[in-house]
């Protein structure tokens, strides 16, 4: 009898002890949850982007639990759900500037040229591994359009050799800053009128040598900006948004065409 | 040291338990995707396997196998202690240490019941190893399927690339190419032997 009692009886006792166990420790050891964690959730669009700085929308809403959290980090989600959660949080709502990716690059087919027949994986992160990239300048836009396979929003689309933005369709949500292994992307504010397009760090005359659409370091745009705007780093123009008035000076005074107004991309035109 | 070195180089390698001995295969095809979800799983397995050998071998030889033999209840009762430890470090984790129970993610629950898991524990029991070669064992079978996991990965995403006939896209590629690099495993067989003079 013992034979198939004891057995019986141990491995129910086993069960109940895991069993015992696990509810005590799930109850003892409980994470506690924000009752506000679902509302604040269901504000944001679940596209998980990451443009708010934090990982995916549940990030996010974890992190806006806390006093303090912007509530207009989201880009995708806008104004609108900046006022959302403005309301489920109980605080004044703030402006959202919206923003927009524009392409670093002018090296199209007339400006600069290719070193190299690269005939391997058709992808910007293949291409760079090998020497650098098959244009002449290592800083510019590769052309195999990872960005694009990473855009939800199909706003990237190729323009004479490098990847152009519809400013319409992008939400800015800085995918393809992330993806593009150039760092050629930036996210700017959508009201910028002006942008320094090219990312090449070399000195002048290597710049001028790989792309004549490049920009040299020249200073002229320095000169010319009178809101103190425009500055050059490592060879390379930047404008801050803070101060430009969209003027338009550095890009007429810009010799090699780095600095342009952006305008609406023309229709794309294969290379 | 040798021996040490001998039990985890024959449970990674010569034994490996996904290539030789074709247990938890389902991860082995589910997660060898990407790179970084196989290292996910594999930390999980190596960590689950040690665990769950460090658990159930006191039960066997104190419990089971004790004045009343009831060892016939080796499979019940070794799932069910697995599968409620796998929980309970899990509750742990998640209070304790959030970083390791983020890393670790969904891959902890996911293995609760790996045949991997499960064929380990048993195995050591019917080889007869002490308390300490069946740790060795657990870990090495662990870090096996760590490497075949990073190691099928690569060849993943090499397949991806291929474009293999349509009849062989997906599963069926992903099967002929699991093969070969079995068959590449069993190659190992007896190497181990020889370089420990056994």
């Amino acid at each position: 009898m013992n034979e198939i009692l004891i057995p019986i009886l141990a491995v129910t006792i086993i069960g109940l002890i895991c069993g015992v166990g696990l509810a005590v420790a799930s109850h003892v050891m409980a994470v506690k949850e924000d009752e506000r964690f679902p509302a604040i959730r269901a504000c944001l669009p679940g596209a998980n982007c990451g443009a708010c700085g934090y990982t995916g929308c549940d990030g996010y809403a974890k992190a806006l639990l806390t006093p303090g959290t912007k509530t207009n980090l989201c880009v995708p989600g806008g104004a609108e759900a900046a006022r959302k959660l403005a309301e489920v949080l109980g605080v004044e709502a703030e402006a959202v500037e919206p923003k927009v990716a524009i392409v670093r690059c002018g090296g199209d087919c007339e400006h600069t040229s290719p070193k190299e027949d690269y005939r391997g994986i058709a992808s910007c992160q293949a291409a760079k591994l090998f020497f650098g990239g098959s244009g002449t300048c290592t800083y510019g836009c590769l052309g195999f359009g990872d960005c694009a396979k990473v855009c939800p929003h199909d706003a990237i689309f190729w323009n004479n050799g490098i990847a152009a933005i519809d400013p319409s369709a992008c939400v800015g949500c800085g995918l393809c800053a992330k993806t593009c292994p150039q760092q050629v992307i930036a996210i700017v504010p959508s009201r910028a009128k002006t942008a320094v397009l090219c990312s090449n760090h070399d000195k002048g005359a290597v710049t001028r040598k790989a792309c004549s659409a490049g920009c040299i370091g020249c200073m002229k745009c320095v000169k010319t900006c009178e809101h103190d705007a425009v500055h050059v780093d490592g060879n390379l123009a930047s404008v801050d948004y803070d101060k430009c008035i969209g003027c338009g000076a550095c890009a007429q005074a810009c010799p090699t065409g780095a600095i342009r107004e952006l305008v609406a991309a023309a229709a794309a035109k294969a290379c | 040291m040798k021996t040490v070195l001998f039990v985890i180089l024959t449970a990674a390698i010569t034994n490996n338990y996904v290539l030789v001995k074709f247990l938890g295969i389902c991860p082995f095809l589910g997660v060898s995707k990407k790179l970084d979800q196989a290292t996910g799983m594999s930390i999980a397995v190596i960590f689950v396997e040690v665990l769950a050998t460090a658990v159930t071998w006191p039960i066997y030889h104190l419990l089971l196998a004790g004045k009343v033999d009831f060892t016939y209840m080796e499979t019940v009762v070794f799932i069910l202690v697995i599968a409620a430890l796998v929980q309970l470090v899990e509750i742990v984790l998640k209070r304790y240490i959030p970083a390791l129970h983020k890393s670790l993610g969904v891959y902890l629950p996911l293995i609760t019941t790996n045949c991997g898991v499960l064929g380990v524990t048993m195995n050591n029991i019917s080889d007869g190893l002490n308390y300490v070669d069946s740790l060795l064992t657990a870990l090495g079978c662990g870090l096996g399927f760590f490497l075949a996991m990073v190691i099928f990965s690569g060849v993943r995403s090499r397949v991806e690339d291929a474009e293999p006939p349509k009849s062989f896209e997906g599963l069926p590629i992903t099967l002929v190419s699991a093969s070969i690099v079995s068959l590449s495993f069993f190659g190992f067989s007896g190497v181990l032997d020889r370089l420990f003079g056994g």
